[in-house]
């Protein structure tokens, strides 16, 4: 925890958080909690959307310094185009991971931002992948990632089945969001949540009032 | 601390500790407790079938977390102070006493000491009780869990749990609990030990690691 908070002191604002992609029977839904802070100390926002669209079927989410994360998407974003532009197609979801899987790994030193990347594309269908802090791609089922993702590691083992139908999935992301912004005192606001299908994409806000409530709530 | 250059093992330098998972939880007529089997010293596992549910009385148990030493003294000082009391008092001890002992010592020794001691029981005045004493205060909760492994099913027993379940569900519960931080946490692993106590008296199970439920991707 010590190390944490000095090395947001120094890259300043920090996106402790929740991040979490998931795969269902045709689609993956990609979501995320919605709080800044700097320190652990500080909510510099409330509201900030941490689910950024790199293609029309291609998420990211972002765990880590936010300075970083911003930096390296708007670049991936660019390489992405550029390659779709090149290939006439839309990009695979692999490609869109192996970009900031490169942009990660030859910049380790100064970098301090995982991602998890989600999307659909006609080869492959519904994909979630993994790039962790040093560089590491990988491909999951299911992953979540941030600092609220330790409390839900053990939900998420069991509770997540392979072909779940999307309300289902739905439930599950909503659910574990919930979990980890309840017991993570740097995540927390609106869980923001985005499907992915073939048929396009749709976003859904869930406000903290509307969230599950459980036990001791 | 993944480049380790260091040519002896770890358990020569490494304090001893119980990182651990441990878990208690009430249920209408006594308290269902568990734990893992796993103490680390650095990166090397001591002791792989250690039993952190220390007997504390005949119907009051404790599970150790922190430093392995803390923690058995803390309990064995506990075990012999509540002999005397109930003695003394010439009946069985409430849970509550037991508690607040651990707490004393916790909370008058907390600079030098790192474990935390959840205490569990059953006592004719309060049936089924779980406390938790750490950093020194004292804390009724309808279950508790400690230990590194914690962290990890929050989230499970936060969704999980439910009021008024019977004993054999408590038992699954734990059991649960601790299959998924075992595999998660470094510092748990080995075997489970469960003490499940009621106005009869105590009952200890151990369940091999290959007994455990498993979940997705095991």
């Amino acid at each position: 925890m010590e190390k944490r908070f000095m090395d947001s002191q120094i890259k300043g604002v920090s996106t402790g958080t929740t991040i979490l992609a998931v795969t269902f029977n045709g689609g993956v839904i990609i979501g995320s909690d919605s709080r800044a802070s700097i320190g652990g100390y500080y909510v510099s926002s409330k509201t900030i959307n941490k689910l950024i669209q790199v293609h029309d079927r291609i998420f990211c989410c972002i765990a880590g310094s936010l300075a970083d994360a911003q930096a390296v998407t708007k670049a991936a974003k660019f390489q992405i185009s550029f390659h779709s532009i090149q290939m006439e197609s839309p990009p695979l979801v692999k490609a869109a991971a192996s970009v900031l899987k490169e942009l990660c790994y030859n910049n380790k030193e100064e970098l301090q931002a995982g991602f998890i990347t989600a999307g659909w594309d006609r080869k492959k269908g519904p994909q979630v992948y993994t790039v962790a802090l040093g560089g590491m791609l990988l491909s999951q089922p299911f992953t979540i990632g941030g600092s609220g993702s330790t409390y839900i590691y053990g939900y998420a083992d069991a509770k997540y089945k392979p072909d779940m139908s999307k309300e289902e999935c739905l439930q599950f992301a909503t659910n574990a969001l919930a979990l980890a912004m309840g017991r993570d005192n740097v995540s927390g606001g609106v869980a923001h949540l985005v499907v992915i299908t073939e048929e396009g994409v749709e976003h859904i806000v869930i406000p903290g009032d509307k969230l599950p409530k459980f036990h001791d709530e | 601390k993944m480049l380790d250059d260091s040519l002896e093992p770890g358990w020569l330098s490494e304090e001893v500790k119980t990182g651990t998972t441990i878990i208690a939880i009430e249920f209408d007529g006594g308290v269902v407790l568990g734990s893992d089997s796993r103490v680390s010293a650095g990166e090397t596992v001591v002791n792989r079938v250690m039993n952190k549910l220390s007997l504390l009385h005949d119907k009051i148990y404790c599970a150790l977390s922190g430093s392995a030493a803390d923690a058995q003294t803390i309990a064995e000082m506990v075990n012999y102070q509540l002999d005397v009391h109930s003695i003394e008092v010439g009946e069985d001890p409430q849970v509550r006493s037991a508690a607040t002992l651990v707490k004393n010592i916790s909370y008058k020794y907390k600079e030098e000491l790192s474990a935390h001691l959840i205490v569990a029981g059953w006592d004719k005045r309060g049936g089924g009780q779980v406390y938790v004493t750490l950093n020194g205060l004292l804390s009724r909760q309808p279950f508790a869990v400690g230990g590194s492994g914690s962290s990890y099913v929050y989230g499970f027993v936060d969704a999980e749990y439910r009021k008024a379940m019977s004993k054999e569900d408590c038992q699954q519960f734990v059991v649960n609990t601790l299959s998924l931080a075992m595999s998660r946490d470094g510092s748990s692993g080995g075997v489970a030990y469960l003490v499940t106590i009621d106005e009869k008296g105590a009952e200890e199970k151990c369940i091999l690691g290959n007994e455990l439920p498993t979940f997705y991707d095991q």
